[in-house]
């Protein structure tokens, strides 16, 4: 047998004291991590298959359980790390391309972790969010030049469609086949009581999910999975994905034992059959090309609904974004390199594109300096986690946020990164019957409505704070912010002073 | 039937039009080059004089559209049902990611047509091209039937890169020998009775559509292509 150089990361360490061996950590690992042996009446564990995902430890009912970082290491190499060593023992026992899921988990910079916010101070008092109104209503959708008024002076309303959102927070894309039913359902009814949007991700809409059509987001990939008229004609906005941060350049691939009979149902698709989103659109090949898709979506939803066009964050992302926002598209989404996947080339997840502060800021720029910001509304989303991150986004020039990790967070998630393998124990990631009724869509949409009216509650008192009221006046209102530790260029790409200036 | 004069209106005016016709029976007279015509939409006959413009019969949900010239880009992209008949020649993208109903062109196909058709359950999409394509037939591909006929008896029926990627449906080539190259996710056969079979109801309806004589089609070699593996990239993944 071939000598298996590969050396499991974690530990799963018992305590003998305090197993019961009552096997639920048998009954909840989908990897079959532990196993009880009658002969010795022990619990075993094979660490090599653990993802460190922590639903044993979690539902251990006495505790006995934790998984620790092996300290069992390769020889200490900086250049050579573990993981590089590792990565090539595999393709050289396999030759397939690494697959990895969730976003870059590398130690690239965190600009928002580098970015303060300002609050006021004798001159300008903050404001009490418990005794005044806040207003984080959020509208998102070209605004019009002109005020237009007819021949009796009264007002034309000429207001493109517009999405409203109670609070700047809209749930990503994440298809069903990547993610389950379950978690679908609470996405959307936790969107639907929150007054935000969720979004289909490109595989098509469940037919039991057609009721939360006004707070859903449609998406519209290269594979057209699931869209047909009534598709699009139910959301409340129509999104092009072009692409993603997780995997710029990169098209979707659901493989074909995911696609389970539901998921065929959505996705209109056969069973089993792979599900294949090409890189490209093979439409479009320009700004041109994309104004072709913008428009015929218009037309097929008769002008009623906001288009989106999502982006990764990429070098050219302010040229881009703005032969974007002259393509007839209502509002532009970025996605960041740190945003996350159910399953992405490893090398290309943790290697390109850009941080999504750094094109925001370039993108919010570029519109204003050619007079053509308020064309479109920006959406900006790869990794947004936590309510600071959102005010700073807005302070750049967001009109909005996207999360989908922080929402999977919110659902049980541990980001154990094995999204990929379809085995998730928290019954996200994965079609498994007997691992998706593990997500409570009851207990899943409660939660995810906790975490964003807390995160608005936050929004609030940081701008009240600063003295500020509305998410309008936060808006590209980057005096607001200042960098700490940041080079001249970074500042100047952020366009915000050093702290202390 | 109502007219539907689309001189010197444009594509919103037209559009339009369609769209709130209370006849489902509409001519559209002197079309130049308006796009999105029927895009989303069920339920009408149209006939078309002229040449329409891109994305005609885009997401289209059930209507016919009869079109007397030739169409330009993206006929019936994500089309789910309804027919588009087409008497002259057609440009780029023609049935992209279509899903359901027939489109036929009676002369021939630019690049990339039928690229990521797909079926499902009773929807089942048809392409049949009465001329030559250009390259890319049916780029990943996954379900339904596209057909090149070569009436014309071209050298070269298709272009380069035919099938690349595909992984379901049936590609058929009315040919004696295959010139252009095709790539190892494409296995090419002779077809056989049965596929002749499924062939034929669908090569009865276009002769009928475009005037032809059925038997002089069908007397003539016939290659298949169909995908090698329905999990053309199943082996390429190592979890990390
Ligand atoms: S994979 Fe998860 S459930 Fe299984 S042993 Fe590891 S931490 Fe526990
Ligand atoms: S969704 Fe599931 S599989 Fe994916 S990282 Fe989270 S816990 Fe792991």
């Amino acid at each position: 047998m071939a000598i298996n150089f590969i050396e499991p990361l974690y530990e799963v360490v018992r305590n003998q004291d305090r197993c019961i061996k009552c096997r639920v950590c048998e009954n909840q690992c989908s990897n079959e991590v532990h196993r009880y042996d009658s002969d010795l009446k022990v619990m075993l564990s094979d660490e090599t298959k653990c993802v460190n995902c922590h639903r044993c430890v979690a539902l251990c009912p006495t505790k006995a359980l934790k998984i620790v970082k092996s300290d069992n290491c390769f020889k200490e190499n900086a250049n050579w790390t573990q993981a590089n060593m590792t990565s090539i023992y595999k393709q050289a026992d396999t030759a397939g391309v690494l697959l990895s899921s969730m976003g870059n988990p590398e130690p690239l910079p965190v600009y928002w972790d580098k970015i303060l916010i300002n609050a006021s101070q004798v001159t300008n008092p903050p404001i009490d969010p418990l005794r005044e109104p806040m207003e984080t209503r959020t509208f998102l959708g070209a605004k019009p030049k002109d005020i237009v008024k007819d021949k009796s002076g009264n007002i034309v309303n000429n207001l493109p469609p517009q999405l409203e959102l109670s609070t700047p927070i809209m749930f990503s894309a994440m298809s069903y086949g990547s993610i389950s039913y379950n978690a679908h359902e609470s996405l959307a009814r936790a969107a639907t009581e929150l007054g935000i949007l969720y979004n289909t991700g490109e595989g098509g809409l469940h037919e039991d999910f057609y009721k939360y059509g006004p707070n859903t987001i449609v998406q519209v990939a290269s594979g057209r999975f699931g869209v047909n008229k009534d598709f699009l004609n139910t959301g409340a906005a129509i999104e092009i994905k072009m692409g993603q941060g997780a995997k710029p350049g990169i098209g979707g691939h659901l493989p074909g034992q995911k696609v389970t009979a539901d998921v065929s149902k959505t996705r209109m698709i056969p069973e089993g059959s792979d599900a294949i989103s090409p890189a490209p659109h093979h439409d479009i090949y320009s700004i041109e090309d994309l104004r072709q898709l913008v428009y015929s979506l218009k037309e097929a939803s008769d002008y009623k609904k906001p288009v989106i066009v999502k982006i990764a964050a990429v070098h050219n992302v302010a040229v881009i974004a703005s032969g974007i926002a002259r393509s007839g598209a209502d509002i532009i989404a970025i996605d960041g390199f740190r945003g996350g996947t159910g399953a992405a080339p490893t090398r290309i997840r943790d290697n390109v594109g850009i941080p999504i502060e750094l094109a925001l800021a370039t993108v919010d720029k570029r519109l204003r300096d050619e007079g053509i910001r308020d064309n479109v509304s920006l959406v900006v989303g790869g990794s947004i986690r936590s309510s600071a991150d959102v005010v700073k986004a807005i302070a750049l020039g967001a009109d909005a946020c996207y999360i989908a990790t922080g929402a999977l967070l919110a659902l049980g998630c541990h980001l154990c990164r094995s999204c990929h393998l379809g085995r998730c124990n928290w019954g996200i990631a994965t079609q498994r019957p007997d691992l998706t009724k593990r997500l409570n869509p009851d207990v899943g949409s409660q939660r995810l409505v906790n975490l964003i009216e807390a995160w608005t509650h936050e929004i609030k008192e940081m701008m009240g704070g600063m003295g500020i009221n509305s998410i309008e006046a936060l808006r590209g209102n980057r005096l607001m912010l200042r960098g700490v530790g940041l080079t001249e260029k970074e500042l100047e790409i952020l366009g915000i002073k050093h702290a202390g200036e | 039937m109502v007219t539907i004069d689309c001189l010197d209106k444009d594509y919103k005016e037209v559009c339009d039009l369609v769209r709130s016709s209370q006849d489902s029976d509409i001519k559209l007279k002197n079309v130049v080059g308006q796009r999105y015509i029927a895009a989303g939409i069920g339920g009408k006959n149209i006939k078309i004089e002229g040449v329409p413009g891109n994305a005609l019969g885009a997401y289209m949900d059930g209507s016919n559209i009869e079109v007397m010239a030739s169409v330009q880009d993206a006929v019936g992209d994500t089309m789910n049902e309804g027919k588009i008949i087409v008497h002259g020649s057609s440009g780029d993208a023609t049935g992209y990611a279509m899903r359901g109903g027939k489109i036929y062109i009676n002369g021939d196909a630019g690049y990339r047509t039928g690229i990521h058709m797909k079926a499902y359950k009773e929807k089942f999409p048809v392409i049949i091209i009465g001329g030559k394509v250009g390259s890319f037939l049916g780029e990943y591909m996954a379900g339904g039937i596209l057909v090149v006929l070569n009436l014309a008896g071209n050298k070269d029926i298709v272009g380069n890169f035919t099938g690349v990627g595909m992984h379901g449906g049936k590609i058929f080539l009315r040919a004696k020998e295959i010139t252009s190259p095709l790539p190892p996710q494409v296995k090419c056969e002779d077809a056989s009775e049965e596929d002749l079979k499924e062939l034929e109801t669908y090569l009865v309806e276009y002769a009928k559509d475009f005037n032809l004589n059925e038997k002089n089609i069908m007397d003539e070699h016939f290659f298949v292509l169909k995908p090698n593996s329905a999990n053309p990239y199943k082996r390429l993944y190592t979890a990390n």
